[in-house]
């Protein structure tokens, strides 16, 4: 044995994408045998509870619809409220699943194969979640129509040069080709779960798995339209909280007008998303028994993601405070130290604390490997991107150019339940996903295990790719992968 | 000559035509997805075409050793990349210049600036639905029939199976020699897929 040959033997047995030394046909049982079991009395019990959150939701809508948005604690300065912080809350969620999918893909990151599954499934709900709230904003539901371009009675059309209606376009269109990408992963699982079923589930598996055999000129075009569904996601995911923030930055209002909102945004999205992953994947892996296909050192990869963001959305902080003061500006400069100081600090430094200083624990090593550990700071990063959003928009508008007009803003008990509702919608849907479909791509960490290149079997199985006499496609060095 | 044309473009969907005597084609399994590779490798070098592997994941080098070349895909995604631009620059001008021209502080009714995160957006939109549509299409899916259920050792197939299948309208298959050339490969539980064109 040479050195190139040791030497990749040691890249390989570097950190294990699967333990517990499964086979192939354990990870189809692990995965598959929750969606075919009895439905556990817990499982009911939490529905219930997410059930009834949906509800508070929907009763609140209906309030809100009946009396129109004056029930909202909206007022005269500040006229855009918890509906647009709760709006960029959950499509910053909902960018950690495409970052999952698409760009780890791109990047050839084989761990994330254990958790894109359920991080694309929370990407999707959380956009639904996001989605109410610009079709309830409008107050008349019944125009919300209008935010399309839809030929119409009045011969009214959307003006393309509003920022609004580009997040129209951003948000629909990364909603719906999260939904294909995920659809296109789930088809040879439906087909997993098809093949083990019988009578009317197997009907059912079958409509949806629409006659997958794992055909190889099949995989052929998948993985061809996988890579491609990759690449016009990663630019797609970047795009749609650049949008977002251009909602706020395309503006004139001081602490808004800012070039570097975009970065900062996108920085801030896969930040919340990386610590909502963690906060669900660290409860389901234990409940579904999963813990050999998401393994600790995936848990600590994404541990590091979010101290990275979060570093990155902290250094955003210090850098507009920066360049307020650089600006010479007076109004900018006040908006900034009243974000600080103002009647609103308490949010401020909610934020900073959750979002700037907690994360930093993650350079110990111990600490982001510890469960409970994560568990609480990604709570806390939850909590303090919410707070962020509740900063950057109600601080930003409390106190305009005009002291005559300046108010405080707070929440009526409307806008908290119709928040605490869409928590309810959200696990509505992460309920049924988790009992109804496969909860880890199986195809995909079978493909990355060892045992699943075909030059594990040369040269006796040992697991080196050593023998390069043997087959043709040795020679154009795809073994190498 | 139109029909043969048709059974050939279904051919490399893995769609085949059954011979008279309803015989599908010939299934064999192999144990693992190296073995596999070396007899999907020694099937074509035999001269057989109307083939397909069949493994619960995608096996790298597989492609070329069953001789196919790239997937187009691509060409369709670029199709809809394209439509989506055109779509999106069309819309845009007609109702700022045609539709509803409004002044907004003197702005161009029309202009590229603006107009680019809805280009971006459609852009993406159509060639990301073209690319899903495009591989099922390509792929012959949906296909709530295949033969190839019939056997119940396939069902296997999305759990820990690797199969071979060689159809019998390639030509050169013979039922015998083509169950023996399967043997001779290592393949086990060789079995004779039958289209019975019937629910089992």
């Amino acid at each position: 044995m040479d050195k190139t040959l040791a030497h990749t033997a040691d890249f390989h047995d570097e950190a294990p994408l699967v333990t517990g030394n499964l086979s192939f046909h354990d990870i189809t049982e692990i995965v598959s045998s929750h969606t075919e079991k009895k439905t556990p009395l817990a499982w009911f019990g939490a529905f219930g509870l997410a059930l009834s959150g949906l509800m508070l939701m929907i009763t609140m809508i209906a309030y809100l619809v009946w009396n129109g948005t004056g029930v909202w604690g909206l007022n005269n300065p500040v006229g855009w409220g918890y509906a647009i912080v709760n709006f960029v809350f959950w499509v910053g969620i909902g960018h950690a699943g495409t970052l999952i999918s698409a760009i780890l893909f791109l990047f050839r990151q084989q761990w994330r194969t254990a958790i894109n599954r359920s991080a694309e499934a929370m990407t999707i709900f959380a956009v639904i979640c996001a989605l109410v709230f610009p079709g309830i904003h409008v107050g008349r539901i019944w125009v919300a129509y209008w935010m399309f371009p839809i030929p119409n009675q009045m011969a009214m059309w959307p003006q393309f040069k509003s920022p609004l209606l580009w997040d129209v376009f951003a948000v629909s269109t990364y909603f719906t080709i999260s939904a294909a990408f995920w659809y296109v992963g789930l088809v040879p699982d439906l087909a997993t779960l098809r093949d083990r079923a019988t009578g009317f589930r197997r009907k059912v598996m079958g409509v949806l798995a629409m006659g997958w055999t794992g055909a190889n000129r099949h995989w052929r075009n998948y993985e061809k339209a996988y890579l491609l569904l990759a690449a016009l996601a990663t630019p797609l995911v970047l795009s749609v909280h650049s949008v977002v923030s251009f909602d706020f930055a395309v503006s004139v209002v001081p602490g808004w007008h800012t070039t570097i909102f975009p970065p900062y945004f996108v920085a801030g999205a896969i930040f919340s998303g990386f610590a909502m992953v963690v906060t669900l994947m660290v409860v389901a892996r234990k409940v579904y028994g999963v813990e050999n296909i998401i393994t600790i050192d995936h848990l600590e990869k994404m541990n590091i993601v979010i101290l990275l963001t979060g570093s990155m959305v902290g250094f955003a902080y210090i850098t507009e405070f920066f360049i307020a003061w650089y600006s010479g500006v007076q109004y900018e400069q006040y908006a900034f130290t009243n974000r600080m100081f103002g009647p609103y600090a308490w949010a401020y430094w909610t934020m900073m604390s959750c979002n700037l200083f907690f994360p930093q624990f993650f350079w110990i090593k111990k600490l982001r490997r510890n469960i409970t550990f994560m568990f609480v700071i990604s709570i806390f990063v939850n909590i303090g991107m919410w707070f962020e959003r509740f900063v950057i928009t109600v601080t930003s508008l409390h106190r305009d150019y005009l002291p005559s007009s300046w108010d405080y803003y707070s929440p009526t008990f409307v806008d908290v339940l119709t928040f605490v509702g869409t928590f309810g919608l959200f696990f509505t849907f992460f309920l049924l996903f988790l009992r109804f479909l496969p909860i880890v791509a199986i195809s995909e960490v079978k493909g990355v295990l060892p045992e699943a290149n075909p030059h594990f079997y040369d040269h006796e199985g040992d697991g080196h790719a050593a023998e390069h006499t043997v087959s043709v496609s040795s020679a154009d060095g795809n073994s190498a992968h | 000559m139109l029909n043969q044309i048709a059974s050939e473009v279904k051919a490399t969907m893995g769609i085949y035509e059954a011979q008279e005597d309803q015989v599908y084609g010939v299934l064999a399994e192999f144990p693992h997805p190296g073995a596999l590779l070396h007899a999907a490798e020694a099937v074509r070098e035999a001269g057989y075409r109307h083939f397909d592997t069949h493994s619960p994941f995608p096996i790298h080098g597989m492609d070329k050793a069953m001789g196919l070349g790239n997937s187009i895909v691509g060409w369709i995604t670029l199709g809809g990349g394209i439509a989506g631009l055109a779509l999106a620059t069309t819309l845009q001008w007609w109702i700022g210049e045609v539709a509803y021209p409004i002044n907004i502080s003197g702005k161009p009714f029309f202009a590229i600036e603006p107009s680019i995160p809805v280009m971006f957006e459609l852009t993406v939109l159509l060639a990301g639905l073209s690319t899903v549509a495009g591989m099922f299409a390509l792929n012959g899916l949906p296909r709530p029939y295949n033969p190839l259920f019939y056997s119940t050792n396939f069902l296997r197939v999305t759990d820990d199976a690797f199969f071979l299948h060689i159809a019998a309208s390639d030509k050169m298959f013979k039922l015998s020699n083509t169950e023996k050339l399967l043997k001779d490969l290592g393949g086990k539980n060789i079995e004779t897929i039958r289209d019975k064109g019937v629910e089992d």
